[in-house]
């Protein structure tokens, strides 16, 4: 198996490095604004957020797979782990704000030692909504995470898979060989207990990214084409399909420059550049919690070590509701994968 | 600025520019050219095959790149684009082939 940027002592393991990466070419060359620029010429800057809907948690970079387009640079060689008590800030929060939603990710966030202590208080203080971002392949993994999909269910979560394509070939070429099969055992597990079954009152999506230098196709059709091929060939169901575009950082911006594709992706996602999108775009009302404890407007941004631009409260200890809702919001290159064509956020397209 | 080869990538992005010289015809051309690609009887996911095919049988290097990315996109796999390549070819060779009749016509007509 692959082993993640930070193991490998990558240069573009450094945050710095990246950016600086992002920074140049087209856009120290001039051919292309950089993207504060586009918001600007839109009377968009400062970059406002709206309402805070969504507590995006990252429980640990931990990961049974090392996916080549993975922006968090996630593998089992990471051990960057949250703690119980910064898990019981970030309840304290979701208790005090009433925030509708809590958004758990990794890594593999089932990888936790206590996610399942978390999710079980989440639900149990009455969060609205709980989301988990499951690999699929963490279900099948081991015989202690077999139940997964009945704790799930008992603790009314919503799933959110990853499977960038409905067939063998294309998924194990991006996720890693034998993951096509596991994910599908996983998938099935799920239905059994009645997630992605109509009337079920259990939610699951699954997610697409695509496997290489191009921008996602129409949602509707990608989802239509999933659900037709699923059922016909598995037996399976589910709710939503979500299209995310990969966005140039981490371990797909290094596949991006050892491709040499690069600057024509770039070039692709500025050309795409959609003005609507601009006021759905997910750092709007989300903000990303990193395995510390800090805060980010985005998980793309914490993984380019962006800290939100407040002057205190970025970290969960020391939250303030007014501040996050009226921070300014960093960007830089990177976000011009969330305004292409249709959008891309964690909850697919926002146009 | 010359280049030195005959296609540049870099053209498709101008494509557009072709309405600078005629507006009017090009406007209408790209408004169609939306339109037929658009949803109807046959599903777009169809008419990006065809396209891919039809590129491939016209030899348009800009074609084949776009329709290769946009099958990508529409999730559209490698095996069902090499088969659209195949039908296109197919249909090119039977073309020659075919008038092979028309040579064993003649060739008939003018034999003892």
């Amino acid at each position: 198996m692959d082993k993640s940027l930070k193991s490998r002592k990558h240069h573009l393991s450094s945050t710095e490095n990246q950016l600086t990466f992002l920074n140049n070419g087209i856009f120290a060359s001039g051919k292309f604004q950089p993207f504060h620029k586009h918001l600007e010429n839109q009377g968009h800057w400062p970059f406002k957020p709206s309402k805070l809907e969504i507590f995006q948690v990252n429980v640990g970079y931990m990961c049974n797979q090392t996916c080549k387009h993975c922006h968090v640079d996630a593998g089992p060689d990471r051990k960057e782990i949250m703690t119980r008590e910064t898990m019981q800030y970030c309840l304290d929060i979701m208790e005090a704000t009433k925030v509708k939603t809590l958004d758990l990710t990794g890594g593999a966030p089932e990888m936790n030692p206590d996610f399942r202590w978390f999710v079980g208080e989440a639900y149990r203080i009455g969060v609205q909504e709980i989301i988990v971002r499951s690999n699929l392949t963490i279900i099948m993994a081991n015989p202690k995470y077999y139940d997964l999909p009945e704790f799930f269910a008992n603790n009314n979560v919503r799933v959110v898979s990853s499977l960038p394509y409905y067939k063998k070939v294309k998924t194990d070429r991006q996720r890693g060989d034998g993951v096509f099969d596991k994910s599908i055992k996983a998938l099935q597990k799920l239905n059994d207990v009645g997630y992605g079954v109509n009337g079920s009152g259990l939610h699951m999506d699954l997610v697409y990214n695509p496997s290489g230098a191009f921008l996602p196709g129409e949602q509707s059709e990608l989802e239509r084409d999933f659900k037709e091929a699923l059922l016909a060939d598995f037996g399976i169901r589910f709710n939503n399909l979500f299209t995310i575009t990969n966005l140039p950082i981490s371990r797909f911006l290094e596949y991006l420059v050892a491709s040499d594709n690069y600057e024509e992706y770039m070039e692709k996602l500025i050309l795409a550049y959609n003005p609507t999108a601009v006021s759905s775009v997910m750092c709007r009302n989300t903000i990303s919690i990193d395995w510390k404890g800090y805060i980010y407007d985005c998980d793309f941004n914490q993984m380019l070590e962006m800290k939100i631009a407040v002057d205190s409260s970025q970290h969960v200890s020391d939250f303030d509701l007014e501040k996050i809702e009226n921070r300014n919001i960093l960007v830089n290159q990177h976000c011009f994968g969330c305004t292409a064509g249709s959008g891309s956020s964690c909850q697919g397209t926002v146009v | 600025m010359s280049s030195k080869t005959y296609y540049d990538p870099e053209d498709l992005k101008k494509f557009g520019d072709i309405s600078e010289w005629n507006e009017k015809l090009g406007n209408k051309f790209f408004d169609w050219y939306g339109e037929v690609f658009k949803e109807g009887e046959l599903s777009a996911r169809e008419k990006s095959l065809i396209a891919l095919a039809v590129s491939h049988t016209v030899q348009c290097p800009y074609c084949i790149d776009a329709y290769t990315v946009d099958s990508l996109k529409r999730g559209i796999s490698e095996e069902e684009m090499m088969e659209a390549v195949h039908v296109a070819a197919a249909i090119k060779g039977g073309a020659s082939l075919v008038h092979g009749v028309q040579m064993m016509n003649k060739a008939k007509k003018l034999s003892m």
